[in-house]
């Protein structure tokens, strides 16, 4: 889709809802290198939601949004809880089916879009909470993985089922006292980015949102690899703040002392040696574009 | 977008010619070929421009998921591989319908039971899947024998479902149910079930369409909601996602959307009729005895109408072709004359007795049986002696039913 296609027609135009008209003014479809930076300069591909206020996984759901590197021709693919009250108000194409079945959705999306558009790029990301990937969705998240569909799952990890009011989660720290957990969770963080690497991703990334930048680069990095390469999965950490007890305004503290080298949102990355090919591939042509723009901007002067 | 331009009469890359498809199954010459039913499945799908196809193995279906798998490999398929169980499957299978393909499955049995989350969700989604069903037993202990008791958790699904009798309406209906299914104001997914076994495993003389003719492609731009393909403009779907909000708007939305769904199925009647040639076919409703009945049921009472006519006993015939539209209309006509309505089934409940019962006038005119299951056959003589007993006339006893 070019942005040509979100054009309104003069006579309709007073008529569209303003945020409409602002997507067709100032939304970033089609610029190369848009990222976090364009918040607040542009129009975002995402409205108002509902989640509570401070909640980090709002600030990764703008980042994300705003990192895509072709989201004129992204389909993303949710899954249920607090992400699937978001993504009505997302400005690319989102598929909400099942709760658990987003891989599965976004394996057969994948193939019908490469089926359809031969030669023309179409990337399909994946965006669930850790109960959906990790417990009631794990059989189809690995054997998408296993199977090396071009997609990349995020999973934003925040150590529970928070839409459902806090329960335990299989990525919830050992020890942590929740419900259905009414002694503690009696079994460690289940260890999903090195079963990620053991399952054929070729680029694992866990981290936290607390710094836009590397969201972006982690983003743009995971769909890049999934578009040429194989599957890659994105854990990020965005605590439910409401659930373990913080206020509005603690989430990004939370983030930054749960990052820590020592602490368990250190982060961490593998890559697969096609993977690190075409990242180097991907950097030597950037620079190139960035000397020969330089040299122009001189050879003007 | 759609290209406005007719592909009819051009040629795919296999070099079969997009045919109109009506032209096609009924205009164009058929050449009667002797195959099993799963071969059948192919030779369907070898016609039906499919665009993704989604294995995976359970009995009695795997033979005819596999043999597609080779036409894929011989490029007449889009896209094809075995998922790793039925529930993904069919998420898989609704993956690649958002994204605009027209997609294929079949499944049987504890399959389709495993996969039942997804059946509603196609048609909320209005997803014009099809899925072919080779039904079997679905109880514990473990049975693969044909029973049809599955199709009974599919009828409230919002799903089309038809029940082949024979591999020839499979061979049509396959490609006729695309076109139900894929029409605007229909645009629901199809469950094609037959009896598993019977109709996968024996072979018989089908007149196939010819092989250099295929469907016209499916056009996911005449879906009534869009394509997710990011080739027409994203909007916001809603202001306020419906799932959690307690409000009366957010009940009528819900409410009105599944009316929907069930409007759909009601304006595929008419689209059902002209293709499969109404959604029953008759036999001798005059009689007073009348056997009604779907799938290989109703082969089993063809055999037993000959045997009462050798004894100079009249019985009439109503073959049920579609069970998602009900005929409920059709069947009260047809068995307006019957004193007695004879309903033999392969299942242990016997949901269609039940679900004719709820249509007609004077029901208890309904006799629930002869039933088997758990793969027991139904020889004509037991659907004989049911209709015999129900007008008085003495029966020789069957070995082994404790008569």
């Amino acid at each position: 889709m070019s942005k040509e296609r979100i054009k309104i027609s003069d006579d309709l135009y007073d008529i569209m809802p303003s945020d409409y008209q602002d997507l067709v003014k100032s939304a970033t479809y089609g610029k190369e290198d848009r990222g976090w930076k364009d918040i607040g300069n542009s129009k975002e591909l995402i409205e108002q939601h509902s989640l509570c206020a401070g909640c980090p996984e709002s600030m990764a759901f703008r980042y994300i949004l705003a990192s895509l590197p072709n989201p004129e021709d992204t389909v993303m693919v949710g899954s249920t809880g607090c992400t699937s009250l978001v993504f009505p108000m997302v400005a690319v194409h989102n598929i909400h089916s099942l709760f658990g079945n987003q891989n599965a959705i976004a394996s057969g999306l994948k193939r019908a879009l490469s089926v359809r558009f031969p030669g023309r790029t179409k990337d399909v990301v994946v965006l669930a909470g850790d109960g959906a990937t990790v417990d009631i969705g794990l059989d189809m998240t690995l054997q998408a993985w296993f199977r090396q569909e071009k997609f990349t799952t995020i999973c934003f990890d925040n150590e529970l089922y928070a839409n459902t009011g806090g329960q335990e989660s299989g990525l919830m720290q050992k020890g942590f006292v929740a419900k259905m957990a009414p002694v503690g969770k009696l079994f460690d963080k289940v260890r999903l980015p090195e079963i990620a690497r053991e399952s054929g991703c070729h680029y694992v990334v866990q981290c936290t949102v607390s710094k836009p930048s590397l969201v972006e680069k982690v983003v743009r990095n995971a769909v890049m690899i999934s578009r040429e390469i194989g599957p890659t999965y994105l854990q990020l950490y965005t605590p439910c703040i409401l659930e373990i007890g913080k206020n509005s305004m603690e989430g990004l503290q939370e983030m930054r002392d749960s990052e820590k080298p020592t602490e368990r949102f250190a982060y961490k990355e593998y890559m697969s040696e096609p993977a690190k090919q075409l990242l180097a591939e991907i950097a030597a042509k950037d620079k190139e574009k960035k000397a020969a723009a330089k040299q122009l901007a001189s050879q003007g002067a | 977008m759609a290209d406005s331009h007719s592909v009819i009469g051009t040629k795919n890359k296999k070099g079969q010619t997009f045919t109109d498809t009506w032209t096609m199954m009924n205009d164009a010459p058929r050449t009667p070929s002797f195959y099993t039913g799963s071969e059948v499945i192919k030779e369907a799908l070898r016609r039906a421009s499919c665009d993704v196809m989604i294995a995976y193995p359970i009995t009695p279906q795997s033979e005819a998921a596999a043999l597609i798998g080779e036409l894929f490999a011989e490029g007449y398929i889009g896209d094809y591989f075995r998922g790793e169980s039925e529930f993904a499957v069919m998420s898989q299978c609704a993956g690649a319908a958002f994204g605009g393909a027209r997609v294929f499955t079949t499944t049987a049995g504890p399959g389709t039971m495993r996969a039942m989350e997804n059946f509603p969700m196609w048609s909320g989604a209005r997803l014009p899947i099809q899925m072919i069903v080779t039904c079997r037993g679905i109880n514990s202990p473990l049975s693969i024998q044909p029973d049809t008791l599955e199709i009974a958790y599919l009828l409230n699904t919002g799903m089309l479902v038809w029940h082949a009798e024979t591999a020839q309406d499979f061979f049509d209906w396959i490609l006729k149910g695309y076109m139900v299914s894929e029409e605007p104001d229909v645009h629901l997914p199809l469950a094609l079930c037959c009896d598993g076994f019977f109709v996968t495993h024996t072979k018989d003389v089908v007149n196939l369409t010819p092989a250099d003719m295929c469907l016209p492609p499916y056009d996911p731009y005449r879906s009534p909601v869009p394509c997710m393909d990011m080739e027409c403009p994203p909007v916001r779907m809603m202001r306020d996602p419906f799932v959690m909000k307690s409000n009366y708007i957010s009940y009528a939305t819900h409410a009105s959307w599944q009316q929907e769904v069930w409007a759909a199925v009601e304006r595929s009647r008419k689209h059902t009729i002209k293709w499969i040639n109404g959604l029953i076919e008759t036999e001798n409703t005059d009689a007073e005895v009348i056997i009604v009945s779907s799938g290989t049921a109703v082969s089993q009472g063809r055999e037993a109408i000959r045997l009462l006519e050798d004894e100079g006993i009249r019985c009439g015939l109503v073959k049920i072709k579609s069970l998602r539209p009900w005929p409920g209309e059709e069947i009260r006509e047809a068995t307006k004359n019957a004193k007695h309505i004879i309903v033999p089934e392969f299942n242990v409940t016997g949901w269609l007795a039940k679900e004719i019962k709820a249509t007609i006038p004077n029901s208890d005119r309904v006799n629930a049986g002869p039933r088997v299951c758990g793969g027991m056959t139904m020889p004509p003589e037991i659907i004989v002696s049911e209709i015999k007993n129900l007008l008085g006339m003495r029966t020789m006893s069957l070995a082994g039913r404790g008569s």
